[in-house]
């Protein structure tokens, strides 16, 4: 439940440029906060000099999750969690699934799936 | 409501596919009380972060010298088909946060409007911006508060200026039917737009 007002806003004493070496963005956009990640190879392992935060995620999506669910889990800004994740596509760590293509709205066929399953737990 | 204990909360290895639908009302108007009732996981709360530049200059008492500051988000999931999970991510109507919505809309199914009919003035920004904008499918549900006064939906379509085609539906967003049904409608809705 939101609160009235004050409740919705913090500040950390961690900046978010820490984090993320500096970076403002992720190095792809194709990762929303709804795009599903899972580990790609559970083999492969990080290099050392890898964070604790990309360590913590990488651990996080060992089976499919969404970037917010994961983020939440890990108390991570979202959009720190996307710039690690991306990188973690990048270095063929995570696998993304399903990102539906900026600006463009899910298909016809998208939506009576979700109208059908909708209906279904009625 | 199912509790999201590490056991359970990872999707089906099946799923290929998310959606998401933002569910934007005020502080108060039932978010996430709504996101709550149909969640298969306990919702979940996600920050955003927004530069001081993306604050309305009428909202900046209290926040001077901050850098940043932090909007929370409460989400829930529902698993829909073997192969399909959506997402319902609570955000907050005021001007003040819409820069977030252009990330938050890309690719989603729609937005639903919840309003509160005590306080009716809150919905006419969002309203009006959604209008603007055009590009994203939107319905309106009226949560229903026990000290509600009631008010037929075309005495309130025109009070919030709805153009025809908006579906409006009464609400109760603590009952998951009820949720359910509203969310019926907007993908309904969407769905319709798409094959028009």
């Amino acid at each position: 439940m939101s609160g009235q007002g004050g409740g919705d806003y913090r500040d950390s004493a961690v900046r978010p440029y820490v984090l993320t070496q500096g970076r403002a963005r992720p190095t792809r956009n194709t990762i929303g906060l709804d795009t599903l990640l899972v580990v790609a190879d559970p083999q492969k392992p990080l290099p050392i000099s890898a964070s604790r935060q990309e360590r913590a995620l990488l651990r996080m999506c060992r089976r499919l999750l969404s970037l917010a669910e994961a983020a939440a889990h890990l108390d991570l800004p979202l959009s720190v969690a996307t710039i690690l994740a991306s990188d973690l596509v990048d270095s063929g760590h995570l696998t993304a699934r399903s990102r539906i293509p900026e600006v463009a709205r899910p298909s016809h066929e998208t939506l009576k799936e979700v109208l059908d399953g909708l209906r279904r737990l009625r | 409501m199912v509790s999201a204990g590490s056991a359970d909360r990872y999707l089906p290895d099946t799923v290929q596919e998310s959606v998401k639908i933002l569910v934007v009302g005020d502080f108060g108007v039932g978010k996430t009380t709504m996101i709550g009732s149909v969640s298969e996981i306990e919702p979940l709360r996600t920050e955003e972060t927004m530069t001081q530049a993306s604050v309305g200059v009428d909202d900046l008492a209290g926040l001077e010298g901050k850098a940043t500051t932090t909007v929370a988000m409460d989400f829930g999931r529902i698993t829909l088909s073997p192969g399909m999970a959506l997402y319902l991510f609570g955000t907050p109507g005021q001007q003040r946060f819409w820069d977030l919505w252009a990330g938050l809309s890309e690719g989603a199914v729609g937005a639903l409007v919840l309003i509160d009919t005590r306080r009716l003035e809150g919905s006419f920004e969002v309203l009006d911006q959604l209008e603007l904008r055009g590009d994203l499918p939107f319905a309106v549900a009226v949560n229903v508060f026990p000290d509600s006064r009631r008010h037929s939906s075309e005495a309130l379509r025109e009070a919030l200026d709805l153009r025809p085609d908006t579906p409006i539906v009464e609400c109760d967003a603590r009952n998951r039917n009820s949720s359910l049904d509203s969310l019926i409608t907007l993908v309904q809705h969407a769905f319709e737009k798409v094959s028009a």
